[in-house]
Order: structure tokens, then sequence, then C-alpha cells
């Protein structure tokens, strides 16, 4: 019939109206598959949109078969090829109340895969169709499928119209057996979840069915339970908890079972008497079942929700150890990861157990098993021994594919950063793994990498001389100036050279690292730091040069040394200084400006102009020479004084970390209204294409390194300069030594562990970690040194986070505790059915007052006010916790707001509501507890 | 909207990355559920045998299982029992089975409409139902007699005669 069926129709497709032509040559479904399946691949998206164009035409025809196949084709189409439906949601509501059982089928089916509760808009024309279908006059068939519609798309609003029409399907005078009650739970489930303000009407007739007899409808309801526990405040459940327990003992099923743990894992912290008497089933079950999802669901519950006992915490364990320990099932290993990493710090006993085979799972041919791994071993990681996991990760990271070496790398990097450096004791050891991680073929890692370093830099002086020897090994290997994932780190390696010279065994040799021509290879930005450091450096080696001139000559004088020579020359050797004094001479030679030259023309202004500046110093460099060459009692030039005073005053002021908090310590000056003046702005300013820059920027000292001594006419140099210095410093073109930085005369704290890094990979590992997982108290010959914190600007990342979900859950277990507890009051919620945003509704709440949630919610947000305000001082305290993304505080922060704006509100609702009310609904909630469970 | 929800979505997806089946419990609109299958069947399909049954995808975990050539996916909120999804997808082929009397892909490409009508027995609103296998062929049957019944009615002549003339 559908043979000719394109080709007929198309003449069609002016025609306003389908015709009858159209409805008997119309393609059936399965003429549709089959043109889709035998058409060659480029085709579809042409037959695709053929098909829709059909499919576009037949839907209007008031013929009820064509159109229901019309829409079986695009339902087709929509959910198996992605094509958009929204379109026909019309369509598909037209077909709801068709008498005929097929039709509507396909019309239920069509609408539950397109319709979208908040964005279609013919969802409310949808109510009373399903209000008719629900009824229990309808066949079951037809009221199962307005179920799965209702609970599919529910918004708010039709949730709330049509919760009454639940009731019947769920109270027990249905027939006892009927296959809807378990439905109408679900559905229950998702009406309440969509408007909490139903909770009153559905709770009661939830709850009556867990004590049916139907095995199905208990399952639902449960499982019902289980989420509305998992996934806000479980507290208002507390007291069905002798309900749930007794199901617990007379259910065999695994389902049933398994969604009851879920609900105890939630209540158990909560009530230390449920948990005293979940012990043995729980323990029962973890030693009979064989049903491994079961098994997994109680090691969680015994983990999360009972780490106290530790009978059950042993056996638990046993059952996590054979998880890992299944070498044929990945799952099993999979899940036993992850089951120990919800046992917190206090039972790290248990990781310690399982150590072997955590660290064996680092080389799982699964990467999500050695992920799950990773992140286990980094919540084990304690200040005594984060040497040995980072060196044995870092190490590992080096035999591993690219991906994993990176993410090794990151969990490296992120737990060692964890509130400034918090674990780490030896910051020479770690600035030395940090160019290690630098050296990795594989890593990406380079802003990170580059923060670190500068960071560190910053904040621990003690680390310095380190820091600028490992600065030193990036910066002379060639080999790593062709990486671009480098170049951050090696910028990173020049500002620290730069800014802490002093440290530097061989200012000369870090300029002819810093001017080598491969350089070139570097984005601009970076060269421009390069420069400056070069900068940087042959200011202090002046400075140290004319003080080393002015020392030999005081003291050949017989005077006194005074303070002009710091006690950076004495720290540096005398081979050092006599280097320096070289190093000027050899970069007042052609040396140094055969490379900058050339740069003084480049196109990026900032490298530009830094080429200037350190033309102009070289110039008066070589003037200086000059004068000396001229007369020999030159030191007592005045101008050789001031020029090396300016010069190191230039350079002397120390860097430090900036708060993120700086900005708002700036004192708002008196009089500066800002708001007022930006609404006039913007009241005057009608383009906004000069819209008010909102941020300042500022530094801690201003830099003014720019007065450049009228920039020197830049000599233009040839090409065989350039051939000239490769000669000389053939070096630079040379494979490195790759272990330059290990040959060096620091004592690497890992140094017995690097013969491991060849030969079978697992075994290795293991043999890598003789250390212990668990924390334990270990001397540290040298004192940690002191790391430059901010108070709060370091520690904006502190509050626990919390879900997005919390305020929109903490109002529908608000509801559900009302209409647990004050089952016999009336709804309340009649007079709310416009309001539609949650933020509304919150609101609403508040003001028909129902005053347990009102006092439970005053209580929260009274606790997280006081929480937020008191984290500064516990900083220390909560090291653990602090380590969270910016984002969730931000969230947090919003929330905080919030909540306290609601707090507020409900005190001025105290106000002029009788006090004693609110504690009469609160009283009998403990008492009722304890009846139960004692 | 955050919904409180067990299974977000199921996917079945073919070796060659052909959707076969979506069901979604969590509002996505079109433009997001094609790209969630997108995203999915670059994370599912190159895992390649013997590795776990789970990945983790956007702070949820996707369970999926491989049935001859077709991958059945849910998705389910981090911390939820991965080991029952695995059991529940198992269920859900078991009866397919048993309905299509050994289902294969064909099977379900040309009676898309009986998976979801045998999905929904099993899922609702992202709830596991039904643990019979019986009871679910059961359901169905009955459903499928009443529409065969309803149809025989609809093809009689007077309806035809009726449908001509209108």
């Amino acid at each position: 019939m559908a043979g000719g069926s394109s080709s007929s129709s198309s003449s069609f497709s002016t025609a306003p109206a389908p015709s009858l032509v159209d409805s008997l040559f119309q393609r059936s479904l399965d003429d549709l598959i089959k043109a889709l399946r035998s058409q060659p691949a480029g085709a579809e998206p042409s037959l695709l949109s053929r098909a829709v164009a059909e499919i576009r035409r037949e839907i209007r025809s008031p013929d009820p078969d064509t159109k229901a196949v019309a829409l079986q084709k695009l339902t087709y189409l929509s959910s198996l090829h992605g094509l958009d439906a929204s379109w026909a949601a019309f369509h598909a509501l037209e077909l709801l109340p068709s008498p005929s059982p097929l039709h509507k089928r396909l019309a239920y089916v069509a609408a539950s895969l397109s319709f979208h509760p908040s964005t279609t808009d013919v969802l409310p024309l949808s109510t009373h169709q399903l209000r008719k279908d629900l009824s229990p006059s309808s066949p079951p068939p037809f009221s199962s499928l307005a179920l799965h519609l209702l609970s599919l798309s529910a918004s708010p609003d039709l949730a709330l119209h049509l919760a009454p029409d639940l009731l019947p399907l769920l109270s027990p005078r249905s027939s006892p057996s009927s296959p809807l009650r378990p439905k109408a739970a679900a559905a229950a489930l998702r009406t309440l979840s969509v408007c909490p303000d139903v909770a009153p009407l559905l709770f009661k007739p939830l709850v009556d069915c867990l004590s049916s007899p139907d095995l199905r409808v208990v399952s639902a309801a449960v499982g019902a339970f289980a989420e509305l526990a998992s996934s806000g405040d479980p507290t208002p459940y507390l007291p069905l908890a002798p309900e749930f327990y007794r199901v617990l003992a007379e259910s065999g099923s695994n389902w049933i079972l398994i969604k009851l743990l879920k609900i105890f894992t939630r209540l158990a912290p909560l009530e230390p008497r449920l948990a005293a008497r979940l012990v043995d089933p729980l323990c029962d079950l973890l030693r009979r079942s064989s049903a491994q999802s079961l098994v997994f669901e109680c090691v969680r519950t015994v983990f999360s929700g009972l780490p106290d006992h530790d009978r059950a915490v042993r056996l638990a364990v046993d059952k996590v150890r054979e998880f890992l320990a299944s070498a044929d099932d990945p799952n099993l290993r999979y899940l036993g990861l992850r089951a120990l990493s919800m046992l917190g710090p206090r039972h790290s006993w248990a990781v310690e157990e399982s150590r072997e085979a955590v660290i064996r799972s680092l080389a799982d041919p699964d990467p999500n098993i050695r992920r799950e791994a990773l992140h286990l071993i980094m919540v084990m990681v304690f200040d005594s021994n984060v040497v040995e996991i980072s060196v044995l990760l870092v190490n590992y990271a080096m035999k591993s594919d690219p991906i994993f070496a990176n993410e090794l790398l990151d969990a490296v990097l992120t737990t060692c950063r964890r509130n400034v450096y918090e674990l780490i004791v030896d910051f020479d050891w770690y600035v030395s793994l940090l160019g290690e991680m630098a050296r990795n073929p594989h890593c990406t890692r380079g802003e990170e990498i580059e923060r670190q370093i500068v960071d560190i830099g910053l904040r621990v002086r003690d680390a310095r001389p380190e820091l600028v020897r490992v600065a030193r090994g990036l910066l002379i290997d060639p080999a790593l100036l062709g990486n671009p994932f480098l170049c951050r780190i090696l910028s990173a390696a020049a500002w620290v050279s730069g800014e802490y010279v002093e440290f530097s065994r061989n200012p000369l040799e870090l300029v002819e690292a810093l001017l080598q021509p491969r350089t070139s290879l570097l984005p601009p930005l970076v060269r421009a730091v390069y420069i400056q450091a070069v900068f940087k450096v042959l200011a202090f080696c002046f400075s140290t040069y004319i003080d080393q001139l002015e020392i030999s000559q005081l003291s050949s004088l017989g005077n006194s040394t005074t303070g002009g020579a710091s006690s950076i020359v004495e720290s540096n050797t005398a081979a050092a200084a006599s280097c320096i004094a070289d190093g000027i001479a050899g970069m007042e030679s052609t040396d140094g400006i055969a490379t900058v030259g050339p740069l003084s023309e480049n196109d990026e202004v900032e490298v530009h102009g830094r080429a200037r500046n350190l033309l102009g110093l070289i110039h008066m460099l070589r003037e200086i020479l000059t004068w000396k060459t001229e007369e020999q009692g030159f030191i007592k030039d005045n101008r050789i004084g001031e020029i090396v005073n300016l010069l190191q005053s230039m350079f002397s002021e120390e860097l430090g970390p900036v708060s993120v908090n700086a900005q708002n310590r700036v004192p708002v000056p008196e009089g500066l209204v800002l708001e007022e003046n930006l609404a006039d702005l913007a009241w005057t300013l009608t383009e906004d294409d000069t819209a008010p820059s909102m941020s300042i920027s500022f530094s801690l000292r201003s830099h003014q390194h720019g007065k450049t001594k009228d920039a020197a006419a830049s000599s233009v140099r040839s090409a065989s300069l350039l051939a000239e210095h490769r000669k000389r410093h053939g070096l630079y073109y040379l494979p490195t030594e790759k272990d330059e930085t290990e040959s060096n005369d620091y004592p690497r704290a890992n140094d017995p562990l690097l013969p491991a890094s060849q030969g079978d990979v697992p075994e290795d590992l293991v043999k890598l970690t003789k250390q212990s997982l668990i924390p334990r108290k270990v001397k540290h010959t040298k004192p940690r040194p002191v790391v430059i914190k901010l108070d709060e600007g370091d520690g904006v990342s502190t509050f626990p986070s919390t879900t997005v979900k919390e305020s929109k859950d903490d109002l529908l277990s608000g509801a559900i505790h009302d209409a647990l507890l004050g089952e016999g009051k009336p709804s309340s919620s009649q007079k709310r059915y416009s309001d539609k945003s949650s933020r509304g509704r919150v609101k609403d709440i508040a003001d028909t007052g129902e005053s347990v949630s009102q006092s439970k919610e005053n209580l929260e947000s009274g606790n997280r006010e006081h929480r937020s305000s008191g984290s500064k001082s516990k900083h220390r305290g909560h090291g653990k916790e602090r380590h969270r993304s910016p984002q969730k505080n931000e969230e947090k922060e919003e929330k905080n707001h919030r909540n306290s704006a609601r707090s507020s509100h409900h005190h001025e609702r105290h106000k002029h509501r009788p006090r004693g009310e609110a504690l009469l609904n609160v009283a009998p909630r403990a008492p009722v507890i304890q009846h139960f469970l004692l | 909207m955050n919904y409180i929800i067990k299974i977000h979505f199921v996917i079945l997806l073919s070796r060659q990355g052909k959707v076969r089946l979506t069901k979604w419990y969590s509002p996505y609109s079109q433009k997001e559920r094609t790209k969630v299958i997108r995203e999915l069947s670059g994370l599912i399909l190159t895992r390649g045998p013997k590795l776990c049954n789970f990945v983790e995808w956007k702070g949820y975990k996707v369970v999926y299982r491989r049935y001859a050539s077709l991958y059945f996916c849910m998705c389910i909120d981090a911390d939820d029992n991965e080991l029952e999804i695995l059991e529940i997808i198992h269920h859900f082929v078991e009866i397919l089975d048993r309905y299509f009397g050994s289902v294969c892909e064909l099977d379900l490409i040309f009676n898309f409409h009986k998976a979801y009508y045998i999905l929904d027995e099993i899922l609702i609103a992202g709830e596991f139902q039904e643990p019979s296998k019986k009871t679910v062929a059961r359901l169905i049957a009955a459903q499928d007699s009443l529409v065969e019944t309803a149809q025989e009615q609809a093809s009689s002549i007077s309806n035809m005669i009726g449908q001509a003339t209108k």
C-alpha cells in the first residue's frame, strides 16, 4: 500500500488539509523504518526531513488512524533519531481522549516522550483527560498510562491539581492486588517532589502502603521513601523507623532490602539506638546473602551509617577485601575501592589492610578503577606520608598513559596545594618534585605548576634557594623550550630566577640560559618574562660587582665593612663573585645584545618594551666600564653610587602574596556613594558601550622599571653574531643529560625509591609503598618553614559544601514533617495554587505559618550563619573539609544570604505570633521516637 | 528543577552508536538529549571488554551492560547502588527475551513501542516497579489483547464503509 506513497503524497504538499488519499496511501511506521534502513548512510538527513514534512501534513488529518500513525512515526523519529517533537504536543493531546486503546496508548507514549514539565505550554490542557483516566471507573491499563504521563511530566501545577486523584489508587480499597497501587506510589513520589504542598494529602496513604500485604506495593512505597530520605533532610522520616524495621525483619526480597538499607543509611546517624538495633540484622545479611548488590548495600550502610559499631565495620571490611580480591570481576574491584573511600579517616586501618590491593589497582587495565584507586589514595594522604605517596605517584606518572599521568599529577598538585600547602613540611623536596613533574613528557598541567612555583616563591622564604636551583635546571634545558605545555612552567622558572637571583650560584649561566636562541619558540608573553628576568639578573650582578669592588677597596684601605656589603656577597663564594664580574664583561660585549637586539624590533609590545629596557641597562653598564678604564678611583664617583642605589631600590621590595579579600579591605572613602552614582550613570548613558568597569586592579608595589634611559639606538646585529653564539654555547644545542637536577648536591628525599622505575609495574608499585597509608607521628629532622598565610584571603573556600537541592528539600521535608506530625491539621495549601516560582512558594509556606518547619528552618539557618561566621577561626582545624571548589562556595554563600534573609523574615513573623505554639508542635517528636524504639 | 529520582534515563545503543531506545525520567530538552547520547556513546562504546560496567559522567554514574550488539545504559546518582541497576537491566532483558522469544536488535527496531510498554511496566518515574517477570508478561499480554479486540472491532466492515464515505 505504501509503495509509491512518497511520490503520490508529495503532490498534495501544498494542500491545506490532508485528504482521504493521504490516509489511504500513508506510509506506516514499518515502511518508514525499512526506508531508513535501506538508505545509504549519507542520505539519512534528507529522508528524515521528508518524513517529517509528511508527518506534519498527516498529523493534521481529521482521521484518528492517520493521525495516530503519523504520531507514531514522529515518536519513533524523535526518540531514536533525536528529532524535535515538541511541536506535536498538541496533536498528542488531541489523541489522548480517544476511545481506541491503540490510539490512546500511542498518544500516551508520544506525550510521555515529548512533554517537558517546564516547556510544554499545552500541558495544563491535559489535566482533565488525566483526571478522567485516573478515575477508578476507567480501565486499569488507561489509568496506568495516565500515571506514567503524570509521573514523567508533572509540573507543579499539574501535580497540585491531580494529587487528590491519586488517593483512590493509593488506597487499599481499590482491588487488593491491583497493579496500579505500586504505580500510584511512584507517581505520588514524583508529585511530592515537584510540589511539596501536596505532602499533607499524599503522605499518609504512602505510609499505609508500607503495611500492605502485597509485596509490590511495599516495594514501591519503600522505594519512594528511600528516594525521599536520601535526597533531603532525613529527620522527618525518623518516626517511621519502627515501620521500616518491621519491613526489614519480615521482607525476604532483595529489592526491598536494598531500598530499606538506603533509608537506614540516612536514618542511623540520627538515632544511635536505631543504629544499635541494626547491627544484628546487617551482620546477618552480610554473612548470609549471596547477592552482591545486597552485600554492597550493607557495606555502604555500615560504613556511612554505623561507623561506630566495630563488629559490623569489621565484617564489612572483610567483605570489601573479598571484593578487591576478585580478579575476574572488575565491577567488584571498582565498588570495593568506592566502599573504602566511604570510610572516614578514623577507619584508615581498613585501607591500610588492603593497601597492596589498592596500590595494585593503580595499574588496573580499567581507567575507572585506576581513577578510583587514585582518589582513595589521595584521601589517605597525611603529612607523614605525603612524601612517599607523591613520589610514588609522580614516578608512576612517568610510565603511565598520558591521560592518567596527568590525572596523577593533578591529584598530587591539588592535594599538596590544599590549604596553603598544609601537608608539606619539606619544601625543598616539594619544589624539586615540581621540577620533576615538569619533566614528565605527558605533563599538561603547566599552569598549575607555574602557579605553585610562583606561589611558593612568594610565601615560603626558605624554599627560595631550592626554587632557584630547580628553575635553573629547567631553564638551561633547551629541549623543554619546544613543548607548548611547559612554557608556563618556564615562565615561572624565569620569574623565580630573576626575582630571587641572589640565591643563584652562577647568574651568568642564568643570563645565557634566558637568552638562548631557542627562546624564540616561546610565546611573546613568556619571552617578556624572560627578558624581565635578565634585567633583574643584570641589575643584581652589577650592584654585587660594585659592592665587591668597594669591599676590596675599603678593606685594602683598612676600613671596616659597612652595611653596604650585604649578606648576599657573603653567601656567594669568591668564585661566584668573579664569575659575576666576568658576567658583566661578557654581557656587556656583543653577546647579550646579539639576542636582545633583534627583540627590540619584535611586534609584541611587551617583549619590545622590555628588550629596550634591557638594552638601555646594558649600554649604561658599558659606559660605566669605560669610566673604570679612565680613572681608577671610580668608586668614588657619585654617579655610580647613585645608579647602584637606584637599581637596588628598584627591586629591593619583596613581593608577597595578595589576599583574595584585599579589595574588601580598601576602605571606602567617606562621601562616596557608589550605587547612586552608578544609577545616575546608567540613566544618563544611553549606549552601553561605555559600561563602567567594576574591577579595580592594583598591585602591591608599583613596578617603575619603565623609565628606560632613553633607549640607546638599537644596533643592528647581523646573523653572523647568532652563528657565533651557537659556536660559543654549543652546550645549548646538545641533548641535555636528563638527570642534571638529580646529580646536584642536594640530597633527594626519594633517592632510595628511584631504582624502582623500571620493571613490572604493579609489583613495583606495591614495593614502592613499604610506607603505610595511615597517619603516624614522624620526627621531622628540620622544622617546617614559615608559610605566609593571609587569614581570610586563603580561606575563602572553607565552608562545608551543600547540595544545590537543599533549599527545595528543606521545603519538602518540612512539608512532610508537617504531614507526619500534624496529620489532623487541615491542609493549608488551598490558596497557593497560582504561585509558580519556588522562591514564591518558600515565602508562602512561611506566611501560612507551618510553625514546625519554620522553627526548624530558623534553627538551621541560625546554625549555618553561626558556622559561616565562625569558619574564620576554625580554619586550621577543618583542613580536610576545606578543599572545596570556589563555585560551591559561591552557591553556599548565596544560600547563606537567602537563608539569613529568610530567617529575618521569620523573626519578623514571630513578633506577632505566640511563641508557645511553635514549641507545642515540636515537643511531641522526641517522645514519639522513644516510644517506638524502646 | 531538581527531581527526586532514581534512574534519570535509559538508553539502548547499538555497537555502531545507533540509538535503539531512549526513555528520559528527568526532564531533558531535545537538544540536551542529543548531546547526552553523543557523549555517552563516546564514553561507553569505546570501552573494551573485561572492564567494569560503570562510567562516571558529569557527577552521575552510568551503568551499562552489553548484550550481543546492544548496550543497555541507565544513568543514576553517584551514590546509588550500581549492582542493583545491573540487575534491573538484566531483568529488563530477560522480560524482553521472554516476550519476543530470544530477542534481537531487529525486534526492538520494528517493535519499539512494545519495548516502551515493557519498560513502562518495569520502571515508572525512574523507580523500579515489578520484580516478577510473570506479572509483567501477564500485564503486557492483557494490554495487547485489549488493543487487539478494539482493533478487530474497528476494522469491521461497517467501520471501513463509514471511513470511506466520510
